[in-house]
C-alpha cells in the first residue's frame, strides 16, 4: 500500500479495495517502525484516525474531494490549529498554533488526512536538517548521511514511504535540495503562487511553499490543492490556477532546453555531471533541443542571498520576544533581560548567526554597502533568467554539487554549508518556479535534475517532469530496507 | 573584512540576542568569513541598477476598511507565557 501513488490510493479508496482508516493505520505503523529516521516531530495518531474515519463515511456516501482519505504530512513550519507547531525550534517547543495556515486549511478542505508534522532545520535555516532542535534527520538511502534541508523531514519521510505526499518550503533551495538528496520529486512554485499565510516567515521576499511527492503526477495533484490567491497573504498573486494534471502527457517534442555553462563548471561532482548528461540525453530522445546558454551573474547569487535572507530574517524573527507566545526565560530581572535571554536561550546557533548577520547588514552605515548592493545584484540575476527564458523554454542543471553528505561533515563550517546551495539560490532571488526530479544514482545515493521555468509555468514543468518519469524508473526505486 | 568581538557584542545588543561569552569568538570568526563571501559582490559594478526588493515588483494590495477579524484575545492569550486580566505581563518597566 505504501508504494502506491496518490492517484492509485484515491482509486483504491473509491473502489473499496481498502479504507482510509486501514491506509492511515498502515502509515502510522510504518512511522513507528522507522522512527529512528527522526522524520516526524509530532505524529497525530488520534487526529489522523478520526479524520480517516470521517473520510470513509464520505467515501461511502460517494462524494469525496480530491484527497479524501489520503495520508499526507505537513512540514512543521505550517501552523496547525490545536497541534504543536515548532518550526524546528526550542523557541516554539510549547507553541500550539491558534489558527491554521491557508495551506493546511486547503488540505483539510480537500479531505486529506494529516499524519503529523515533519522535522526541519530550525526556522528553515539550514541545508542538512542538522540545525533542528529535535535532532538530525537521517537519509533513508544512507542513514549516516543528511537528507538535506531545510525540508529534510519531508524528503526523508517520502523516500522512506512514511507519507504519500508532504509539504515543504523553499527560501534558497529547501524543497529542491532535500528532494534531490533523498531521490524524490519537489516543486518550488513561482513566488506568490502558494499562500504564505500561517507559514512561519524566514525571508519573506523569497519564501514559497510547495509540494513534495514521489512523482510529478502526485506533485500536480498536491499543487492543485495548495495554489491560489489568498487575501490573507499580501504578496499572494491573483491569477487563475490552471488544471495541473490536464497537460501532464503533452508531447515535449521541440522543447528548447537551456544548459547554463555556469552550472556545469568547477565544483560539480563529475559523477553527478555524468548522471545529468544521461538525463539530458533522455530529453533529447523525447524530442527536445538542447542549447548551451550563459547566466553570467550566477556566481554572485550566494553572496547576495546571504545578505538579503539574513536581513529579512533578523526583522521577521524580532517577533519572538518571550512576551506573547513561545519560549520565555526563567526569572527575568527586567524587560531587556527578558528579551535578550528568551531569544538567546530559545534560538539555536545557526539562527543566531543569521540574525546577527542580518542585523549587521541593516545597521547604520552598512545598509547601502550590503543590502542595497545585494538587491541590485538580485535585479541582474533576475535579468539573467529573463534573458535565458526568452531563448529557451526551460533551463536545466544540477540541484546540488554532489550527493548527500555525511551527518556532521559540514555543520561546523557554515560557509561550506552555504556554498552547497549554489545551484538553487538564484531561482529564489528571481522568483521563478523550479523542480527537482530523481535522475539516477551515484554510489547508491540519489542525484536530482533541476528544471527551471518561467513565472507561473508550473504546469509546463510538471509536464516536462512527468514525460521523463514515463520513460525512466529512478523515481520508483525505494531505498533498501524501505521497500 | 573581519569583525571584532566588541562589534559582535554590539550587534547582539542591537538584536536583543543573548549569546554565550565563550561563543563570541566563534561568531566573530564565522561572521567575518561570511563578510568575506559578501565582499565578492564588490567585483561587479552595479551603478545605475535599480534595487529589486521583490520578485514580482508588486505594489501593496489595498482592501476595504471593514472589520474582517473577530476578537481572539482569549485564544491568543491562552498560549502566552504570563497574562493577567487580559493583559500580557512583563517585568516592571517604570519604577
Amino acid at each position: 500500500m505504501h508504494n502506491k501513488t496518490i492517484t492509485q490510493l484515491a482509486h483504491g479508496l473509491r473502489s473499496g479495495e481498502f479504507s482510509s482508516v486501514e491506509l492511515t493505520q498502515a502509515y502510522l505503523n510504518r512511522i513507528k517502525r522507522h522512527q529512528g529516521l527522526n522524520t516526524y516531530i509530532t505524529v497525530c495518531e488520534d487526529l489522523a484516525l478520526q479524520v480517516a474515519y470521517a473520510a470513509d463515511i464520505r467515501l461511502a456516501n460517494g462524494n469525496p474531494e480530491l484527497l479524501t482519505g489520503i495520508p499526507i504530512a505537513q512540514k512543521d513550519i505550517f501552523c496547525t490549529e490545536g497541534v504543536k507547531t515548532t518550526c524546528g525550534s526550542k523557541m516554539l517547543d510549547n507553541f500550539i498554533a491558534p489558527y491554521n495556515a491557508t495551506v493546511v486549511e486547503k488540505f483539510n478542505q480537500a479531505g486529506a488526512v494529516m499524519l503529523g508534522k515533519l522535522n526541519m532545520d530550525e526556522f528553515a535555516m539550514g541545508s542538512s536538517n542538522e540545525t533542528s532542535y529535535y535532532g538530525a534527520v537521517r537519509n533513508p538511502w544512507d542513514i549516516n548521511a543528511v537528507p538535506g534541508g531545510s525540508s529534510g523531514g519531508s524528503a526523508a519521510a517520502l523516500a522512506a514511504r512514511l507519507a504519500v505526499g508532504a509539504t515543504g518550503t523553499d527560501t534558497g533551495g529547501s524543497i529542491r535540495q532535500p528532494a534531490a538528496l533523498c531521490g524524490i520529486t519537489g516543486l518550488k512554485p513561482t513566488y506568490g503562487r502558494v499562500s504564505r499565510y500561517g507559514m512561519i516567515a524566514y525571508a519573506s521576499s523569497l519564501d514559497q511553499g510547495g509540494p513534495m511527492t514521489r512523482s510529478a503526477e502526485d506533485a500536480a495533484i498536491m499543487l492543485q490543492v495548495m495554489a491560489g490567491f489568498d487575501e490573507k497573504d499580501s504578496t499572494s498573486v491573483d491569477l487563475p490556477v490552471p488544471d495541473y494534471r490536464a497537460g501532464l502527457n503533452n508531447s515535449i517534442a521541440g522543447l528548447k532546453i537551456g544548459l547554463p555553462k555556469e552550472f556545469f563548471g568547477e565544483g560539480l561532482d563529475s559523477d553527478v555531471a555524468a548522471a545529468l548528461e544521461t538525463a539530458v540525453n533522455e530529453y533529447r530522445k523525447l524530442g527536445a533541443e538542447i542549447k548551451e546558454i550563459s547566466m553570467p551573474n550566477l556566481n554572485l547569487a550566494i553572496p547576495a542571498y546571504y545578505v538579503i535572507a539574513p536581513a529579512e530574517c533578523s526583522a521577521n524573527l524580532a517577533r519572538f520576544d518571550g512576551v506573547r507566545y513561545g519560549y520565555r526565560c526563567e526569572n527575568p530581572v527586567d524587560l531587556s533581560d527578558l528579551y535578550t535571554r528568551s531569544r538567546g536561550e530559545g534560538f539555536g546557533k545557526e539562527v543566531k548567526r543569521r540574525i546577527l548577520m542580518g542585523t549587521y547588514a541593516l545597521s547604520a552605515g552598512y545598509y547601502d554597502a550590503y543590502y542595497i548592493k545585494a538587491q541590485k545584484i538580485r535585479r541582474l540575476l533576475s535579468e539573467d533568467f529573463k534573458n535565458a527564458l526568452a531563448q529557451v523554454d526551460v533551463v536545466m542543471g544540477p540541484v546540488t554539487p554532489g550527493t548527500a553528505f555525511g551527518i556532521g561533515e559540514k555543520i561546523g563550517n557554515p560557509i561550506a554549508m552555504y556554498l552547497s546551495d549554489i545551484y538553487t539560490i538564484a531561482i529564489n532571488l528571481a522568483g521563478v518556479p523550479a523542480m527537482s526530479i530523481p535522475a539516477g544514482f551515484v554510489k547508491g545515493k540519489p542525484v536530482g535534475l533541476q528544471i527551471i521555468g518561467n513565472y507561473f509555468a508550473e504546469d509546463r514543468l510538471l509536464n516536462i517532469a512527468h514525460r521523463y518519469q514515463q520513460v525512466t524508473g529512478w523515481h520508483l526505486q525505494p531505498p533498501k530496507g524501505f521497500e | 573584512m573581519s569583525l571584532t568581538t566588541d562589534e559582535v557584542k554590539k550587534i547582539a545588543h542591537l538584536a536583543r540576542l543573548g549569546i554565550d561569552k565563550q561563543d563570541i569568538e566563534s561568531y566573530a570568526k564565522d561572521l567575518s568569513g561570511i563578510l568575506d563571501l559578501m565582499a565578492r559582490m564588490g567585483e561587479l559594478n552595479t551603478d545605475g541598477i535599480e534595487p529589486m526588493a521583490h520578485p514580482m515588483d508588486q505594489v501593496q494590495r489595498l482592501r476595504a476598511d471593514v472589520v474582517t477579524e473577530q476578537d481572539n484575545r482569549e485564544k491568543f492569550q491562552a498560549i502566552a507565557p504570563q497574562v493577567e486580566a487580559g493583559l500580557y505581563l512583563v517585568p516592571k518597566v517604570i519604577e
